[in-house]
């Protein structure tokens, strides 16, 4: 018994903070943005399960969530229709089931390689499925997409789902579900298949297994959690468009799952999280957030190659000893990064000066020379001066070479903290 | 006695190299057999025609009667065939116990099952295990395999090797690039897995192949010159040729 | 009808071989790195934005040269101070930072030249027609990027197989290792290759967009086809990706020129109701499935030959 709460217990802390949490954030910006953070969580996830578990590079997986969310507006607006008593927490079902008969489909031409022609190939079935939806117009509406009207569906207990908190509670009830089941299919002889098959395909044929059909049968699943995802989507918004099928929906799951970090189960839930409050924030300050974007998953691979659940990881290591001691390390550890925060601090102040003074040049010369730098109104600066041009240039490069001289200390300090942490640990 | 493998004039071709020159063998069950011969003679390239991984372009290979030319790997791994590689192939980012316990699954019954919680297995923990305590890993269960010593790593291979209870054997040199008591070590362990099995090994050290095998096949630019016992063997003429031939390129 | 077959064929030849462009260094760079540079069709859009520059400050000749250089030289850095980096890491993070510069290349393109098409033309010393076929006229551009794109296709072939630069490459398609073991400075073979596979594709954008248009979303437009012809040709082989080049090419050149439909031969058996998926699939023409085609292709040879038409390797 126990031993039944301490596994589940994760699982119900994980329930609690969600039923909570809009208790915690209740404006109504917040429960939208934890609905979107809700879907991608799922939709990272069931990413991760292609990449970080089976080593497959997908630049497609948005065909299964865009494909379940055009099944899931016409499963509305069908039970509206003919008036079949179908509560709308079961819809996503029907997204599931999309997801997984397309993964079987898709997955039946695109497993059979692995590496790189799997990547492309990837990347060509999406294109294939993005260009047929603006041919196929009665499936897929065309410009406007298809609508669908979540509330004239049969109540589910009195819920008619129309204020965006009872879509939070059904979004975050299968998101939890979806979680669980995935994290499990990582702990059954598939799950460990599938890392034995990213790790080195050819020995699987050595003991029995074909390694085709272990990225198929991953494939096919990964495709089922995408659906749901792409379900939840369509239900959220109350419409399924083409660009739910497009390039840029399957760079975002990518680049959230590995910014998130695809070597561990968590990682991808992180990266949702944080790419989904970026997403959404980062445009109150720059019109070129994208690209900022771009350049901090280039540092990533870059520099971290394991994202942000392996930054994390790579501390956990120090949580060692008596509670005292492990704060004492952490305190001189992160003493240490304050010393290189602030010369990459004025880098990046220095680099973003630049670049939006660039922007502001090239793109908006027009109204004329003052600038409002990260679209606060109270900084102006004119970029006619050629003192901002060269405050810009100098921090960069200066902040640059310094940042790198405060490397050593960085370095040094964790170099004693694995000392330290290992002699309290034995 | 019956037959484990038997290669009926088997051929094999890379555009115009013939690398396997017609080659027929027949190893009896529960038979140690050792496959020996100059570098570059097609040792392993006959391996890997008997465990599949090549497509041989002629010729017949049975497995216990059964006829498995041109059947994939994992077909004739389930088969009951199971094989080592000379260059270390395990999975290295996996802990040890991981590298077992995949090996073990299929002969399990466990297929691509992903509804059956993995760690409650008790015939796969049980198995697996078994095959760490045989080959002398079970301290080391939790550490990634890429990270073990060569030797360990030699070890390993074979543990992953016999973890499916397959009843046929191959080992391609399980102890090259060993030092003497890391051999010592190996050729025991070899004796004490291929215990009720039938076992071919490609091997280079003579005393390890005398010490271990019931019978030898000398393989020479792809065809087998003598297969005999190893007391005969070393007293034929031919072998006596090609080895000394061979020995002054080596 | 034979006017339509003999321009088609010529535009198509042309599409053709500025995919062979573009689809030549990505297959050098692949063979000899291991590494699809993803960002590949975003180093065609930038020759075609810098060509659009430099054309408007000195002229189009200048930009014919200097675009592919600087482009090029932007390719052998990325390669040095950024692939090189994270080839430790293995070839999906290879593929993944050119997939992130891919992005960033878009970004820095629209942040500088915006997301509308700039207005890059034909030079007007190139603005005639050539010669006429029948009614059509055929311009004297067109020819003159059949022409270039020809000599820079011939002077390729001579470069691999008549120097000794190209014979180095040549074996590095085959024997990566062994050209290291010679002792050849690999890593610098590597930067130059990456460069000339990216000044490749920065011709082909320079003299493309002179003709077509010079937009930031050129590359995400062209980019999956690029990577269609290098698949469907066989990753790594250099004659498949030419067969693949020219095959696409014509493909799509003769669509575009079609207006067939089931509609158009079976209308008078069957007719779908206005508004069904079945009226959808009747009454699309081959002009409205021509982008599809190439992904249609893909998907085909990949069902009966996985390799590519003239693939080997598995990776």
């Amino acid at each position: 018994m126990m031993n039944l709460i301490k596994s589940l217990g994760i699982w119900i802390a994980a329930a609690i903070l969600i039923v909570i949490l809009p208790y915690v954030f209740p404006s109504g910006a917040s429960i939208t943005t934890m609905c979107l953070m809700g879907i991608m969580i799922i939709f990272a996830l069931s990413y991760n399960m292609l990449l970080g578990q089976s080593g497959m590079l997908s630049f497609g997986h948005a065909v299964y969530y865009g494909l379940a969310a055009f099944v899931t507006a016409h499963t509305i607006n069908w039970a509206i229709k003919s008036g079949v008593p179908l509560p709308l927490p079961l819809i996503p079902v029907a997204g599931a089931v999309t997801g997984l008969i397309f993964g079987i489909i898709f997955g039946s031409v695109s497993t059979k390689r692995a590496g790189t022609a799997f990547a492309m190939i990837s990347l060509g079935l999406a294109e294939l499925v993005y260009s047929s939806s603006l041919i196929l117009r009665s499936f897929f509406g065309g410009e406007e997409g298809i609508s669908a009207d979540r509330t004239k569906l049969i109540r589910f207990f009195g819920y008619n789902f129309g204020p965006q908190i009872q879509v939070y509670y059904l979004i975050a009830a299968w998101c939890l579900l979806c979680v669980i089941l995935m994290y499990a299919i990582t702990r059954t002889p598939l799950g460990r298949m599938c890392n034995a098959v990213r790790e080195n395909p050819e020995r699987v044929e050595f003991v029995g297994y074909n390694p085709q059909l272990v990225r198929y049968i991953a494939f096919s699943l990964a495709g089922l959690f995408a659906g749901v995802a792409g379900s939840l989507a369509a239900i959220n918004i109350e419409l399924a468009q083409a660009s739910f099928v497009g390039a840029a929906q399957s760079g975002a799951v990518l680049l959230a799952a590995y910014i998130g970090g695809v070597a561990f189960f968590v990682g991808p839930v992180l990266g949702a999280i944080l790419v989904t409050y970026l997403s959404l924030t980062l445009s109150d300050f720059s019109e070129i957030w994208v690209l900022y974007f771009g350049i901090l998953f280039v540092v990533i691979i870059m520099f971290a190659p394991y994202g942000l659940s392996g930054l994390l990881m790579m501390h956990a290591q120090f949580w060692r000893g008596p509670l005292g001691s492990r704060l004492a390390r952490f305190g001189r550890l992160f003493g240490a990064y304050l010393v290189a925060a602030v010369p990459a601090l004025i880098m990046l102040g220095g680099a973003i000066l630049f670049i939006e003074m660039i922007h502001h040049v090239a793109q908006k010369g027009a109204e004329g020379a003052n600038m409002h730098f990260l679209r606060r109104n109270y900084i102006t600066i004119n970029t006619h001066s050629v003192l901002p041009w060269i405050g810009g240039i100098v921090a960069m490069i200066g902040g640059f070479f310094a940042f790198r001289l405060s490397w050593p200390t960085v370095a040094n300090a964790w170099h004693k903290a694995l000392l330290d942490a290992q002699r309290s640990g034995a | 006695m019956s037959s484990a493998v038997e290669l009926d004039n088997l051929e094999k071709r890379f555009g115009k190299t013939e690398i396997i020159r017609g080659v027929s063998l027949d190893v009896k069950l529960g038979e140690r057999h050792a496959v020996i011969g100059p570098n570059g003679a097609g040792k392993s390239t006959l391996f890997n025609l008997i465990s599949g991984r090549l497509i041989p372009s002629a010729g017949s290979i049975r497995l216990r009667g059964e006829n498995i030319t041109g059947l994939r790997p994992f077909e004739i791994n389930r088969r009951g065939l199971s094989r080592s590689f000379q260059v270390t192939n395990i999975f290295p980012r996996l802990t040890v116990w991981e590298n077992v316990r995949c090996a073990v699954l299929w002969s399990k019954g466990y297929k691509y099952s992903f509804w059956h919680n993995i760690d409650k297995l008790e015939d796969v923990r049980a198995r697996t295990q078994e095959i760490l305590e045989q080959i002398n890993m079970a301290n080391r269960a939790q550490i990634p395999a890429g990270v073990l010593t060569y030797a360990e790593q030699r070890a390993l291979e074979i543990g992953i090797t016999i973890a499916g209870g397959a009843d046929i054997i191959l080992l391609d040199e399980p102890t090259a690039g060993m030092s003497r008591s890391e051999t010592e070590h190996a050729v025991a362990l070899i004796r004490k897995v291929s215990e009720g099995r039938t076992l071919i090994i490609i091997e280079h050290d003579m005393g390890v192949v005398f010490d271990l095998a019931d019978r030898i096949s000398v393989l020479v630019y792809g065809q087998i010159i003598a297969t005999d016992q190893p007391v005969k063997i070393k007293a034929n003429q031919k072998v006596q040729e090609a080895y000394l031939g061979a020995a002054g390129h080596d | 009808m034979a006017e339509l077959i003999i321009i088609s064929t010529l535009n198509g030849v042309l599409y053709g071989m500025l995919l062979f462009l573009m689809a030549s260094g990505l297959t050098l760079i692949f063979s000899m790195m291991g590494v699809l540079n993803f960002a590949h069709a975003s180093f065609y859009m930038l020759g075609a934005f810098l060509g659009f520059q430099i054309s408007q400050w000195a002229g189009f000749i200048p930009a014919l040269f200097l675009a592919p250089l600087i482009a090029g030289g932007i390719g052998a850095l990325v390669e040095r101070y950024g692939l090189r980096t994270v080839h430790k890491n293995g070839h999906v993070a290879e593929l993944l930072f050119t997939f992130g510069l891919a992005f960033i290349i878009e970004e820095v393109i629209q942040m500088i030249w915006g997301k509308l098409s700039v207005d890059y033309r034909v030079p007007t010393w190139l603005d005639f027609p050539a010669f006429t076929i029948y009614a059509t006229n055929y311009p004297a551009y067109k020819t003159f990027m059949l022409v270039f794109s020809i000599a820079i296709f011939i002077g390729l072939i001579y470069l691999l197989t008549r120097t000794r630069a190209g014979l180095i490459i040549q074996a590095s398609l085959t024997h990566p290792n062994m050209v290291g073991m010679l002792g050849h400075n690999v890593p610098r073979v590597f930067m130059l290759v990456f460069g000339l596979g990216t000044a490749l594709a920065a011709i082909a954008g320079v003299i493309a967009g002179a003709a077509y248009v010079t937009q930031s979303n050129m590359a995400a437009l062209l980019g999956p086809i690029l990577f269609v012809v290098v698949v469907v040709g066989g990753l790594g082989s250099l004659w498949g990706a030419f067969v693949a080049s020219l095959l696409i090419g014509l493909l799509q050149t003769f669509a575009i020129a079609s207006d067939w439909s089931l509609n158009k031969f079976f209308g008078d058996f069957i007719t779908p109701t206005r508004g069904t998926l079945l009226f959808d699939v009747w009454t699309v023409t081959i002009a409205q499935i021509g982008p599809i085609l190439p992904y249609l292709l893909l998907v085909l040879v990949l069902i009966f030959r996985p390799t590519g038409l003239f693939g080997t390797r598995e990776t």
